[in-house]
């Protein structure tokens, strides 16, 4: 039966996507979704080779016919996003797309055309294949873009008959977040014992918490403040949540970014590599109960 | 003077950045738009004044009145409506508030409800005036909430912006409308990726911007490189130290207990006026 892991933070720059990458590397058998689709890191440590690439129109966007338009300024009463100004021109940017603008303009001079938001790619890497995307710079609907990126990474899986997906998902707790792990089997959130980690860690925890989906905590850089790591163990075992690993400091991990690989390749046996597979081990044994 | 501080990739130092320079400028407000997870008020610890709740406008349907005949699910772009012949099925998370459904429906069954979908607070500490919003855990849409933050900004007062991270939609909207803006890096492959990026976003948006490199002496020397071919200004350079993850872990803000930082938070503020005349 298919399983998905997601990786997950809240608070960014936890290192779900050294973790996600390590464990692409120690799993065999999966697929990869980089989920994290504004912006996207995965591929810096994967280098995946593109097989197929898609636009992605995930939203309209309203044209005004200058030929037609008569200035009455009607559409920029009634558009509630603010992306109608004086000159009655439309600000791409804040415009989403909802046709508002198109039933109240009395010239017919407004229509929604359909715009690309970015790309999404199909790759095949050492590791496996994965499924990733590129949202354009600024634009919204992230949201539907990963849903399309976790639609392509369940059609990969039934394709090579495959029955695990593994999930590198964005930082925060909206939508993107909510797209990435809705249906999953486990979230698996990073955390790092600092003050911003741990407040953090309570709001993603509350949201897998609202998704009914399983949370497993990961504690990245567990010794920077030892007594942090003590008060999430303690919350956690309180609240029956699972540590799956803690994970050390250490520089090494930044070595092996630089020469863009993974941790786990780049230097297996140190202490990081090695608490990262009992991670692992701990998430598939999760998974598979 | 709106400066507002982004970086693209996450944990780069956003929130460090913009509470240690409000400690270090008089007559400040700060305010944090990353309303999924906001951490200022975390190292600010400040005295809540007012909590106000961020409603969204949803539609409301009549069930006496409609006849579903489907036209405000077929307006509606966002498929948040769906009718069927017995009723009309709503879907809150995928509206956007837009009113359109409202517009079209021919028998004026359709009014529309207030959904509280965050918070916004306002506070004191230190002498610096702290707005931060935070979206209800399980709501989607962090814009809304963004949009609120910003409404109480007091334009005379230096204003510092905490943005999320990424590039997409809650960034533009945190960064929109500034005067200025820093963007925090560290000089990692996955830093400087994430900055290419959000340099692209800021371009777009023609907002005058420049570097901050967090946790230097960390990685390679490529995000330099970069900066100098783009010919960016690197604004401030905070080393990697033991003593300032330390104090961050714990919750304090460095300039606390390095005062000596104040200044170079000051001469930054004073390099952005600069670059700003010329």
């Amino acid at each position: 039966m298919l399983k998905q892991v997601a990786v997950v933070s809240g608070k960014g720059g936890t290192g779900k996507t050294t973790i996600t990458a390590s464990f692409a590397a120690l799993a065999h058998d999966m697929v990869i979704a980089d989920c994290d689709v504004d912006a996207p890191d995965l591929h810096l440590l994967l280098h995946p080779q593109i097989v197929k690439t898609q636009e992605f129109k995930g939203s309209k966007l309203a044209a005004i016919d200058r030929t037609k338009c008569i200035k009455c300024g009607l559409c920029k009463e009634s558009c509630r996003f603010g992306s109608i100004n004086d000159s009655i021109t439309i600000d791409s940017l804040s415009c989403e797309g909802c046709g508002v603008c198109v039933i109240v303009c009395p010239e017919e001079a407004i229509s929604l055309k359909e715009r690309i938001s970015g790309y999404n790619f199909i790759s095949k890497t050492k590791y496996g294949t994965m499924s990733h995307a590129r949202l354009n710079p600024g634009e919204a609907n992230s949201g539907k873009l990963v849903t399309l990126v976790r639609h392509n990474a369940r059609k990969i899986a039934e394709e090579e008959d495959l029955d695990l997906i593994l999930i590198d998902g964005p930082p925060g707790i909206g939508c993107p977040v909510i797209a990435s792990v809705t249906g999953v089997d486990a979230g698996l959130i990073v955390t790092e014992p600092t003050m911003s980690g741990i407040h953090d860690l309570d709001r993603a925890l509350q949201l897998l918490n609202h998704f009914n989906i399983l949370p497993l905590v990961c504690i990245n850089k567990y010794d920077i403040n030892r007594k942090n790591t003590e008060k999430i163990v303690k919350s956690c075992e309180k609240n029956e949540v699972d540590i799956a690993g803690k994970i050390p400091f250490d520089p090494t991990v930044t070595e092996a970014m630089v020469a863009g690989k993974t941790i786990v390749e780049y230097s297996p046996e140190n202490e990081v590599s090695q608490e990262i597979k009992t991670t692992w081990k701990r998430v598939l044994s999760v998974l598979n109960k | 003077m709106i400066i507002s501080i982004a970086s693209g990739k996450g944990g780069t130092g956003k929130t460090t950045v913009a509470v240690n320079m409000a400690l270090s400028l008089k007559d400040v407000q700060i305010l944090d738009c990353d309303v999924e997870e906001p951490n200022v008020h975390v190292l600010l610890q400040p005295k809540i004044n007012e909590t106000k709740p961020v409603y969204l406008s949803t539609p409301l349907i009549d069930e006496e009145k409609c006849n579903r005949c489907g036209k405000c699910s077929d307006f509606c772009e966002y498929n948040a409506l769906f009718v069927t012949p017995e009723k009309v099925l709503f879907f809150p998370q995928l509206c956007h508030s837009c009113g359109g459904c409202m517009l079209v429906c021919p028998k004026n069954a359709i009014t529309e409800k207030n959904v509280e979908i965050g918070m916004v607070k306002t506070g004191v500490a230190e002498g610096v005036e702290l707005v931060f919003g935070e979206l209800n855990v399980g709501e989607p849409m962090p814009v809304p909430v963004i949009k609120a933050v910003k409404k109480q900004i007091e334009s005379n007062k230096t204003v510092i912006i905490d943005s999320p991270p990424g590039a997409s939609c809650p960034v533009v909207e945190s960064v929109s409308g500034s005067d200025y803006c820093l963007l925090v890096s560290e000089p990692t492959p996955f830093g400087l990726h994430d900055l290419k990026i959000m340099v692209q976003v800021l371009e777009g948006l023609k907002t005058p911007f420049g570097v901050i490199i967090n946790r230097a002496g960390i990685g390679d020397k490529k995000t330099y490189d970069f900066c100098e071919e783009k010919g960016l200004p690197i604004l401030l350079e905070i080393p990697f130290q033991r003593k300032i993850a330390g104090l961050y872990s714990r919750g304090i803000p460095f300039v606390v207990n390095m005062p000596e930082w104040k200044r170079k938070f000051q001469s930054l503020m004073d390099d952005i006026e600069g670059l700003m005349k010329c």
